[in-house]
């Protein structure tokens, strides 16, 4: 990512390289229009890329580089290796204020339909009795947790911080692709980045009215605080983190010390007497939120996982007797699996009685047997992916892999139907990155972070990954992708 | 504060002050050999018995050549006292409270490692030496003005305060107990003609020198002695870093100093009123040496007790705690008490 190499750096260059050789090869871009122009809220920042000379940029992406790599916002490749930054693109990616109304609006829309799914789910069942997801799909679902049934977390929010990934496809309509109710991450990353941003961009950055995104970590600690327990009026907050070996502990200790609240391990806590307790220098001291950070299986070795290291034993009755806010809840996590995600405009029609503004992305559900011979049949066409994954693993990008792997994805799907769904393959939004001495098109994606508490906010902002490899439509950190600032323009 | 948050920022001050004087005590040592006279033989192996483990070292090296004991003592990542590993690890546990120290720290921590990390990729050139070391003690510096500054003095400082203090009292007593060892074998001798040179370069490691001339003037090696046991204004001195540990300590209790409440209180309590009333004669006359060891292994006692009463679990990875053998004094925190065991 970026000047990596030592490319000549001609401070006197009399004509700076620009976007001239741009191509964006019958893609989508963020950035320009099909006939090469920059597209209208882009052409500040072009007219500004292309006014620095070429050592300037240079100069400005390895600055952008030194300062991750100061605030240590770092991992390790491979065990031993050196440090890196998590590669990082100086060029922005720009999101029109009207695009951004509609995605605000639709992800508002999800959220709040999901949380009423969540509380049905494990109460309730309507929505398994009026018929509009099959029984099958839930008690199946690996993700649905017999041990949250009948739990009725504090004013009937289950999912309270939502990291939606969306995408864009060939004529530019904004698609949802996953919810991830879970624990998502980046979050840091995009503020962060615009910390950087701000030092090596400053000009462009105040012509283009950009959206503030660092409101974020007051109104996660207010969604948060919205948790406590009845009769508490100003609760201790803290952060669960599996410690400082978690590749997202960064993220963990960053929104901790953004907030002011503590950055908890397990072993920090203890469940006693009906109340979850730190251990402090002046002895326990009560917690009555916890923004966890550690999946579901590993939070109550009493209730979930009894080898977990990372959790509390008893956390769980706390929690269930009304003692402890955690955020998010446990169980979120059925509503990530893909195949629930298929309902998700279902889940929007039935609680809201609205149609969904943000489409999700066309989803065959392998264990519904004519989807399953459609996808068989297609396998080079489609993508493939297990239904309880995160994070790009397990999948399969049908035009980009050998006969080989479709075949042993057939043979998975043949043996575990309800593990797969399949999506076609969209063609992604690419957005420019530097290249060496240049800029290429690469595809992207975008990750907004949705909160919902005594209101709903969405952060005028996102993670955008961008993949690094030339035509990968694979854009996940774990994979080798790459980050951008997003910037949403104010109306 | 959460315990171990409170042992993590106790032990991140206590590995950067550890990183800085061992870049000090190498730097006066070089500093040295260029005065030495044409023939006489430069004196390593009395740095690996002031901050290290001679068994490690000997282990891994064939001899206390210059070369050898500088990269065992700065860059060698199997010697957990090394500079590169001591900022490793305070990097480490500065890791593990980011939110409980300001972001300006953090950084701190993170470039000073990676400066020091870069350097232990190639060699170190002979004209650099001094430069290099000397950024060190800097970076180290700045460290402490950017947490006076950024942080609140609050009771996470005040731990910090402590463990810094301890750890370099415990510094300038082991440079003086070697130095008196190597120099004048016997307590008899202490007195007898010196080598000027030699006390200089003591001072000098520990940034006295000057501050010593303005107090004593004439280097004897009972007042540089004197100066570096029981000054109570130089900020390298036994006495002021446990006066300021104590204060500290108070702060994070809450109880009045003169009292205590708890047994890191007595101890250090005790060891600083003896350090307040000794005179350096009756010290002499006692035997350095056996009082000089007696302050180590209430040091330690001190920690310990810190360690029992605020934390009660494992830091990230407490090296120390594996490496010293842990012996209870006899004497119950008189430093004029002769001990068994002591190295005569």
């Amino acid at each position: 990512m970026g000047f990596t190499a030592n490319a000549p750096a001609s401070i006197n260059s009399p004509e700076p390289r620009g976007f001239e050789s741009y191509d964006t090869e019958g893609f989508f871009d963020e950035m320009f229009q099909p006939n090469g122009r920059p597209r209208p809220h882009s052409r500040p920042l072009v007219k500004r890329i292309t006014g620095l000379s070429e050592g300037d940029l240079l100069r400005r992406q390895r600055s952008a580089e030194l300062a991750l790599l100061n605030m240590g916002i770092t991992f390790n490749s491979a065990g031993s290796g050196p440090e890196r930054i998590f590669p990082f693109d100086l060029i922005p990616r720009i999101v029109e204020a009207n695009d951004w109304t509609r995605i605000e609006a639709g992800l508002v829309q999800r959220i709040q339909a999901l949380n009423l799914f969540l509380d049905d789910i494990y109460n309730a069942q309507r929505i398994l009795k009026a018929g509009i997801i099959p029984d099958y799909v839930i008690q199946s679902s690996k993700s649905f947790l017999p041990q949250c049934v009948g739990l009725k977390p504090r004013h009937g929010l289950w999912c309270h911080i939502a990291g939606s990934d969306l995408v864009r496809d060939l004529d530019g309509q904004f698609y949802v692709l996953e919810d991830n109710l879970r624990c998502p991450s980046g979050v840091s990353y995009v503020l962060e980045n615009r910390q950087v941003m701000k030092r090596t961009f400053p000009q462009v950055f105040a012509e283009c009215r950009v959206r503030p995104v660092d409101n974020y970590s007051t109104r996660l600690l207010e969604t948060l605080q919205h948790l406590a327990p009845m009769g508490i009026s100003s609760p201790t907050v803290a952060v669960l983190t599996p410690g400082i070996h978690n590749s997202a502990y960064f993220e963990h200790s960053y929104l901790a010390q953004q907030m002011g609240v503590e950055l908890v391990e397990g072993t920090d806590l203890l469940a006693d007497d009906g109340y979850v307790y730190m251990r402090t220098t002046r002895g326990l001291r009560r917690v009555d939120v916890i923004y966890r950070r550690i999946d579901d299986m590993f939070l109550d070795p009493k209730t979930f996982n009894p080898d977990s290291m990372l959790g509390v034993p008893g956390i769980m009755d706390v929690y269930r007797a009304g003692r402890l806010g955690l955020a998010n809840a446990p169980g979120t996590g059925v509503a990530d699996d893909k195949v629930v995600y298929a309902y998700v405009p279902q889940i929007i029609k039935y609680y809201l009685g609205e149609d969904a503004i943000l489409p999700n992305v066309p989803t065959y559900l392998c264990w519904e047997e004519k989807d399953r011979l459609h996808v068989l049949a297609n396998l080079d066409k489609l993508v493939v992916k297990p239904a309880n994954e995160s994070g790009g693993y397990g999948m399969m990008v049908g035009p980009h892999a050998t006969p080989q792997m479709r075949s042993e994805f057939a043979e998975h799907i043949k043996a575990n139907p309800r593990n797969y769904i399949a999506q076609p393959t969209l063609a992604l939004s690419r957005a420019p990155i530097i290249v060496q001495d240049h800029f290429e098109g690469r595809h992207v994606d975008l990750r907004p972070f949705t909160l919902l508490g005594r209101d709903t906010y969405v952060m005028p902002g996102g993670l955008t990954r961008a993949a690094l490899t030339k035509g990968s439509l694979i854009v996940n950190s774990s994979q080798g992708g790459g980050s951008k600032d997003t910037w949403v323009l104010s109306e | 504060m959460l315990s171990r948050v409170a042992n993590s920022i106790y032990w991140m001050h206590r590995y950067i002050e550890r990183a800085e004087n061992v870049a000090r005590f190498i730097d006066a040592n070089l500093n040295l050999t260029l005065d030495l006279l044409p023939g006489s033989e430069e004196q390593w192996e009395p740095l690996i018995l002031t901050l290290a483990d001679m068994p490690l070292f000997k282990s891994r090296y064939d001899e206390p050549s210059r070369a050898n004991v500088i990269e065992f003592l700065t860059f060698d990542p199997e010697n957990p006292n090394s500079i590169l590993s001591c900022l490793k690890m305070a990097r480490q546990n500065a890791r593990a409270v980011r939110d409980a120290i300001s972001s300006e720290m953090w950084e701190q921590v993170n470039t000073f490692y990676l400066f020091v990390a870069a350097y232990s990729h190639r060699e170190l050139q002979a004209g650099d030496t001094h430069t290099f070391f000397n950024r060190i003690k800097i970076q180290s510096h700045l460290f402490r003005g950017i947490t006076d500054d950024t942080m609140s003095h609050g009771e996470g400082w005040h731990f910090g305060q402590l463990g810094r203090n301890l750890e370099r009292a415990d510094k300038t007593c082991r440079l003086l107990d070697v130095k008196y060892f190597i120099l004048l074998p016997s307590p008899i001798e202490v007195g007898s003609p010196f080598d000027a040179l030699q006390w200089k370069a003591l001072l000098t490691s520990t940034s006295a020198f000057e501050m010593f001339r303005k107090r004593h003037g004439r280097i004897t090696p009972n007042r540089v002695a004197e100066f570096l046991i029981l000054d109570r204004h130089f900020p390298r001195a036994i006495c002021h870093c446990l006066a300021v540990g104590q204060d500290s300590l108070h702060q994070i209790t809450g109880s009045r100093v003169g009292t205590f409440d708890n047994p890191a209180e007595q101890h250090l309590g005790l060891v600083c009123s003896q350090l307040n009333f000794a005179r350096i004669e009756e010290i002499v006359s006692f035997g350095l040496h056996q009082f000089l060891d007696n302050i180590q292994v209430q040091l330690n006692l001190i920690g310990q007790a810190i360690f029992d009463n605020f934390f009660a679990q494992q830091p990230v990875e407490d090296l120390d705690s594996h490496r010293r053998a842990w012996t209870i004094s006899q004497s119950a925190g008189n430093l004029m008490t002769r001990t068994a065991g002591g190295k005569e």
